[in-house]
């Protein structure tokens, strides 16, 4: 497999009143899938409105296959397919009277796969689009997005509006895409369960910063909860840790560097594999909150 | 081929993934030459990560159980000695311990086990 970056970010900043994205780089790779995570608010939307040119950087640069957006924007927007939550539709078209629109602007786009997805998600061609539930907005947006045989997809909170089943459902969509080798997919979550049948790469964003990009087993490898008494904390071995939460009974807290914990609290702490969403609750936790810009 | 993942378990899945298709080739169930799927279509039909099924076929290459030809695929070597041994190794250990809960479940002890074990043993030379 190549080692490719689809998506590049180098040192990209971006301020809003009181927030702000700063020396921001990323890669993704090809023919991956990497999941994108983070609290409310912590610059993932803006990341992707900025990797899709809906939004430009302050400073920094961003580059899609390779190509960047002030030369190469409609070569670009021809191969991604992208997936927002919220609709962006004209919500008076009916799917098929927006199909003859989006249709126009893609080179590659297919009517069969169209139809395809169509029937797959058992959607109404001649509704209009407001009267959708939250679901079908998003399996329509699903369906224009994968219709153009794009290369790259990218989405944001794909599946924050749907129920289990259909959840599993696009996952499942999702491989079959990657079939080829050649499909990238980058979508933002925070049902961080999602990502534990379909991510390799994790990339996690808090307060505007790039915490890490890592394969799921790397994460396995590093980071650890470990728990323990009390007696077992003081400033040295509390130091080591990227937050802790005490209660009368214990402590429990996170660590970046199993090995480490390991050998300092031996068999007096249980030492577990954390979840993703552990990961994001301690170092949000952990972290020194950002100075704001505007005050 | 056969594989079946837990969730629940401590262990990897990319292990294992590994684990059971080294135990295929081990017991022969799978053949020297045989075309594994690719890692695209394991992850999707086990519902993994490309990477888990990747990084378990980078595994059972690194031990030799599996060579890849670039683009053709991955298919399984033919076995060495050691990887014999090892396959029938596993096999005495499970025939051992069929004879140990079958000792235990008469109120045979290890000594009295031991001791037919050498006599038997023995016996053969």
């Amino acid at each position: 497999m190549e080692n490719q970056n689809v998506i590049e970010l180098r040192h990209v900043s971006k301020s809003f009143d009181g927030f702000f994205i700063e020396d921001f780089s990323l890669d993704v790779k090809k023919g991956f899938v990497t999941g994108f995570i983070g609290g409310n608010g912590v610059g993932k939307s803006t990341t992707i409105k900025m990797i899709m040119n809906l939004l430009q950087p302050d400073s920094g640069s961003v580059s899609v296959f390779g190509l960047d957006y002030e030369n190469h924007e409609k070569e670009i927007k021809q191969r991604i397919g992208f997936v927002f939550d919220e609709s962006v539709f004209y919500e008076n078209l009916t799917l098929a009277e927006l199909k003859e629109i989006v249709k126009r602007a893609y080179v590659k786009w297919d009517d069969s796969l169209f139809y395809d997805y169509v029937n797959k998600f058992n959607l109404p061609l001649n509704k209009k689009i407001k009267t959708f539930s939250k679901g079908m907005a998003i399996k329509a947006s699903l369906t224009i997005a994968l219709s153009h045989h794009a290369e790259l997809i990218v989405m944001d909170e794909p599946t924050s509006g749907l129920d289990p089943i259909f959840r599993r459902e696009l996952l499942e969509i999702l491989h079959q895409l990657l079939q080829d080798g050649d499909t990238t997919i980058f979508f933002s979550t925070h049902i961080t369960t999602d990502l534990d049948s379909i991510a390799d790469y994790i990339t996690f964003i808090h307060d505007g910063e790039h915490i890490f990009t890592k394969d799921l087993y790397q994460i396995e490898e590093e980071y650890a909860i470990v728990k323990g008494g009390l007696e077992l904390l003081d400033q040295d071995t509390e130091q080591e840790f990227i937050a802790t939460r005490k209660t009368a009974y214990g402590f429990e807290a996170l660590t970046s560097n199993k090995r480490k914990a390991e050998e300092v609290f031996g068999e007096m702490a249980l030492i577990e594999a954390p979840t993703l969403e552990d990961i994001m609750y301690y170092t949000k936790k952990g972290a020194v909150p950002h100075v704001q810009l505007n005050t | 081929m056969k594989i079946i993942i837990s969730n629940q378990s401590k262990t990897p899945i990319y292990e294992q993934i590994h684990t059971q298709i080294k135990e295929q080739i081990i017991s022969n169930d799978l053949k020297p030459g045989h075309h594994l799927p690719s890692m695209r279509q394991l992850a999707k039909d086990l519902n993994v990560s490309l990477i888990t099924s990747k990084r378990a076929y980078e595994e059972l290459e690194k031990n030799g159980f599996i060579y890849s030809v670039v683009g053709k695929g991955s298919f399984v070597s033919d076995q060495n000695e050691e990887m014999i041994k090892e396959g029938k190794m596993k096999g005495i250990e499970e025939q051992l311990l069929a004879a140990i809960q079958n000792s235990k479940d008469i109120g045979i002890s290890l000594k009295e086990l031991q001791e037919l074990l050498t006599i038997l043993y023995k016996e053969e030379d």
